[in-house]
């Protein structure tokens, strides 16, 4: 009998100082988490889940301050993604910080604008390019769609237009209706 | 100039199909009609209500689950999968099995093995040999009563009393069992073998004939035929009878070679059972089969030892449907690590 | 061991189908030359990467075989004025591809003379240095005929090592499209010269004719013409067996020399250049004649046309111009496609122009096509494994694609797809195969740029936040500079003394 408590303990003991070193030896570096989750984020820099940015998101998602479901640019998909990469359960996407849109870019219009350098200012991945009192455009293939340059114009001359297709993408087949609604 | 002109889009191939799935599976069934025949002709007039009920219960079934998960039901009868699968059931049951069990059977092919798995084509088992494996525990009795063939019968039971025996169960007054029924050869050899007699002499009884059992023998080299057909016309390739033949006699000679009075001949294994029948018709499924060429190579060679093994050392007579069930949970397995070398990479 | 020459001995390919060739009945009609419509529509690239720098304006008269565009690099092809006339301007036109959609075409209005600028031929060519070749097809608008469009220029110059054989394709496999065929059958002496013209572009010793089996009088026609043009022996015209797809690239090469292109490389990794008949043809009359790619023979069948036939057409000839010519649709015509049966593209509208890659315009009526045929599940029947040329696993591949599990398909080499139309032709089902897999590709490619643009907003971000706090330490040192003069009050007074100082010899 008190062998066998003896042996258990001594076990118990072994296993817990082993899983201890293993939990040391193994503990996932930091910044290398933060880095894994950032790169599954969109990098759309938009700020609609509260952070600053998409690293900063990452960093909080990172110290448990933040859910994995405030990127409405990364939708559901990118939900899934985070969740996979965490080993957690994914979660509907949190519609109040914003709904999942098809790829937009921003889109100046250069005879309204009076070039006050505010979207400049705004524009979290310097996309757009110009300087006081001259027209300003924005850098299409640089534009992440964030919205962030929208607010801060005063002559409302900042249209978002849907990034356009290109020429590879391929419609899905759609097959006959192999299910027949009822109604 | 004229008005241009608007047409249709539509995705390439712009050429007419070269088989449909209904097509297929018709030319399944008219390959089998030969071996059909033959199996009146020794057995009497139990296969057409046995296909009958088979097929009926099969259609049945189909079009009632397909209407429980709102598909197309003209669409999908016409493919003729469920005929096949109750045909194929069919040949595998005695002559004279009472109609329930073909109830029994095509509830657990098309009901459970194919529509709760997705319907046609994501059946991960064969049905027919679902249903089989479902009735050949549920009545073992039923299942083991076979018919003496015609040349050894005192008489095969005629067209009104196979009608009765099949609607109540019973045989009609003035027919026993022991008097029209036997062993099948598989069986036979077994409890023989089991009883210390050596295989010559259990062979000696005329129900052997020449190398698998008379009537057996007959109406496996009709499936042979048919199935020979269907890899002419390309419907199945050659690759799973070729391996599950190959493998039986590579098999069992050696053994036969050693042991002939404990084991029987490669032709004795063979034309025996449904052996031949699951070769070509049943092992060929494509749907719960391999499709990779050196797949399906080792999908039949599986079969194959599966079932010697089951008529070596299991409890039943014949073990081809539950080796084609074995094989089928590892078929996309087998797919998977026979993926061939694709152009232009390096293995 | 050394391999053998290329079509000393005959390989073969896996898979293909054997299929009803008609072609025939496009080739009753001699080759003409088709009358010239009133406006063409000359296609231009995709983007500026792929057009080059547009050298005309609207309004602009242009003569035949005027440059319109200039070249910047290997990868641009010129265009030429496929007549002469006056420039309308850029249009956004009906295009093949993607189907539906538009393409920025050249609208040229004929002035009916046809008048040609000054041919530009290069009479020196068998001594000329082969760069002088290539500059030369290159200004000449030379463009892969046989379908993909492929600059000729950039597959001739390159950094591999040294190319010892060309491979010219003239194993048009697909039914249907007889244009190569009525090409060699008509222009033999040219074939011949093209292909010497190519061989010292990239100094290669030997050349490859590979044809059909079944294209007699064209081997007869290009032996005959290589006894007279080829006085050292390097052309060979070797028969492959007619075996869909053996006319696509990687499938003439392997029936020819045995090997496989590499998944991730090119011919020119073998030593090889394939290039088609007709781009051969073409090379042949920009230097030999000095006139650039305007025209190509387009093959016009079909049970949909009244009298199939092929036609020399000029580059942006719409489609319903030669359609006409060629006696016009019959009534039950359903279909339009650009190509063949097995990879070519249904049109949505006839206006749409002949490319430099138009081999075929076939129209076809409804019961040839599978309109009424259902699509079932895939019942996994391996049909399409054992005709697939590259090898792949078609079933696996739709199932990944079907559920959107495109990284699956990747792992499965949907890349190596070739488009062939093997596996759809064959599948009892009659799944649109080839569909999927370009939707596959378009998703991973999508996704793929996805990630280019996600790295490269990243970066931006990054540095941009770094330039925040570069700006915001240097306001901060900037401020504690002031505040510590301030504290220190000598300096600061005298900076105000200084200050005063300043302002009152202003005044004065």
């Amino acid at each position: 009998m008190v062998a066998a408590l003896l042996t258990l303990a001594l076990m118990s003991l072994l296993i817990g100082i082993v899983l201890l070193w293993l939990g040391q030896r193994f503990q996932p570096d930091e910044n290398s988490v933060v880095e894994q989750i950032n790169a599954v984020l969109p990098q759309t820099q938009c700020a609609q889940c509260g952070y600053p940015g998409c690293r900063p998101y990452a960093q909080a998602i990172a110290a448990g301050d933040a859910d994995i479901n405030q990127c409405p640019p990364g939708g559901q998909a990118g939900v899934q993604a985070l969740a996979d990469l965490l080993g957690t359960e994914a979660r509907p996407l949190d519609e109040a910080r914003g709904l999942h849109k098809p790829p937009i870019v921003a889109l100046i219009d250069e005879d309204r604008c009076i070039g006050c350098t505010l979207c400049i200012q705004a524009c979290p991945v310097d996309a757009i390019i110009g300087a006081a009192r001259q027209m300003h455009t924005v850098i299409a293939d640089e534009c992440t769609g964030c919205e962030l340059c929208l607010a801060p114009c005063p002559v409302d001359c900042i249209d978002l237009v849907n990034r356009p297709e290109p020429f590879y993408v391929w419609p899905a087949p759609h097959i006959l209706p192999i299910r027949v609604r009822a109604s | 100039m004229t008005a241009a002109r608007t047409f249709e889009l539509a995705g390439a191939p712009h050429l007419p199909p070269t088989s449909t799935v209904g097509g297929v599976m018709r030319q399944v069934l008219y390959s089998l009609v030969p071996a059909v025949l033959a199996h009146w002709w020794y057995f009497g007039w139990g296969i057409f209500f046995q296909i009958a009920l088979a097929v009926g219960f099969a259609l049945v079934f189909e079009a009632a689950m397909l209407k429980a998960r709102q598909r197309p039901i003209k669409l999908f009868l016409s493919d003729y999968s469920a005929v096949v699968t109750g045909v194929l059931f069919a040949l595998c049951m005695p002559p004279l099995a009472p109609w329930w069990i073909a109830a029994v059977g095509m509830l657990f092919a098309i009901v459970i093995a194919k529509h709760l798995y997705g319907g046609l084509g994501y059946n991960l088992f064969n049905p027919a040999m679902v249903g089989f494996a479902a009735v050949i525990i549920a009545f073992p009795i039923d299942l083991s009563n076979w018919l003496t063939p015609r040349q050894l019968s005192p008489g095969l039971p005629g067209l009104g009393e196979t009608a009765y025996a099949i609607v109540t169960g019973q045989l009609p007054a003035g027919l026993a069992w022991d008097a029209i029924s036997q062993a099948t050869p598989l069986d036979a050899l077994r409890t023989g073998v089991q009883d210390n007699f050596s295989v010559v002499e259990i062979r000696d009884h005329p129900m052997f004939g020449d190398f698998g059992g008379l009537g057996w023998e007959w109406i496996a080299n009709w499936y042979a035929i048919g199935g020979l057909w269907l890899v002419y016309k390309r419907v199945i390739s050659w690759h799973v009878p070729i391996a599950v033949m190959l493998t039986v006699i590579i098999v069992s000679a050696p053994m036969w070679l050693l042991g002939p009075d404990i084991h029987p001949s490669p032709a004795q294994h063979v034309f025996s059972g449904a052996l031949v029948l699951a070769a070509f018709f049943i092992a060929t499924d494509p749907v719960s089969g391999c499709s990779t060429m050196r797949g399906k190579l080792i999908f039949g060679a599986g079969v194959a030892i599966i079932t010697l093994g089951i008529r070596r050392f299991g409890g039943f007579p014949d073990g081809v449907a539950f080796a084609i069930l074995l094989m089928n949970m590892i078929a996309p397995l087998i797919d998977r690590y026979t993926r061939p070398r694709t152009y232009g990479h390096r293995r | 061991m050394t391999d053998p020459l290329p079509g000393e001995r005959l390989f073969s390919f896996p898979g293909g189908l054997r299929l009803r060739h008609n072609k025939k009945i496009s080739c009753e009609t001699s080759l003409a030359a088709a009358t010239l419509p009133d406006r063409l529509y000359i296609p231009l690239g995709r983007s500026r990467g792929e057009q080059g720098e547009l050298l005309v304006a609207a309004g602009e008269a242009v003569l035949k075989g005027q440059p319109l565009t200039r070249a910047e690099h290997d990868f641009q092809v010129v265009v030429h004025a496929s007549t002469s006339g006056t420039i309308a301007g850029v249009v956004d036109w009906p295009s093949s591809w993607p189907p539906g959609r538009t393409h920025p075409c050249l609208e040229l209005v004929s002035d009916r003379s046809d008048q040609a600028a000054d041919p530009l031929p290069l009479g020196n060519w068998p001594t000329a240095d082969p760069q002088v070749i290539i500059d030369h097809l290159r200004e000449q608008g030379l463009a892969g005929l046989g379908g993909a469009m492929f600059p000729t220029a950039a597959k001739l110059r390159g950094d591999w090592p040294a190319l010892d054989t060309l491979i010219l394709n003239g194993a048009e496999c697909e039914p249907w499209i007889s244009c190569d065929e009525m090409l060699m059958r008509s222009r033999p002496e040219a074939v011949i010269e093209g292909a010497l013209i190519l061989a010292r572009a990239i100094g290669a010793g030997r050349v490859v004719i590979g044809i059909e089996d079944q294209m007699g009088a064209v081997a007869t026609a290009l032996t005959r013409a290589r006894r007279e043009l080829d006085p050292d022996d390097t052309i060979r015209v070797i028969k492959v067996t007619t075996i869909y797809p053996e006319g696509g690239e990687r499938q003439l090469i392997q029936v020819l020399t045995g090997r496989e292109v590499p998944h991730d490389g090119l011919p020119q990794d073998l030593g090889l250049v394939c290039h088609n008949v007709a781009t051969a043809v073409a090379a042949r009359d920009a230097v030999i004649e000095g006139s650039p790619l305007i025209g190509r023979v387009v093959t016009v069948t079909g049970p949909g046309i009244r009298n199939p036939r092929n036609l020399v057409a000029r580059i942006g000839t719409p489609i319903s111009h030669l359609i006409e010519q060629a006696g016009g649709y019959t009534d039950d015509v359903d279909r339009l496609i650009l190509g063949g049966p097995m990879t070519g593209i249904a049109l949505a509208s006839d206006d749409i122009p002949i490319a430099k890659g138009s081999n075929c315009i076939l129209a076809l009526v409804t019961e040839q096509l599978q309109h009424s045929q259902p699509t079932l599940p895939c019942i996994n029947c391996g049909e399409c494994v054992r005709v697939c040329p590259a090898s792949l696993l078609p079933q696996m591949l739709f199932k990944a694609i079907a559920s959107d599990q495109h990284e699956l398909a990747d792992e499965l080499d949907l890349f190596d797809c070739i488009e062939c139309g093997c596996c759809a032709q064959v599948c009892p089902s009659h799944i649109p195969l080839v569909d999927y897999y370009r939707h596959g590709k378009g998703e991973l490619r999508l996704k793929d740029l996805d990630q280019r643009r996600a790295t490269l907003a990243r970066r931006r971000f990054e540095s941009r936040e770094q330039r925040l706090a570069r700006e915001q330490s240097e306001r901060e040192a900037r401020r504690e500079r002031r505040r510590e003069k301030l504290q220190a009050p000598n300096e600061a007074k005298s900076e105000i003394e200084a200050a005063i100082e300043r302002a009152r010899q202003k005044k004065q």
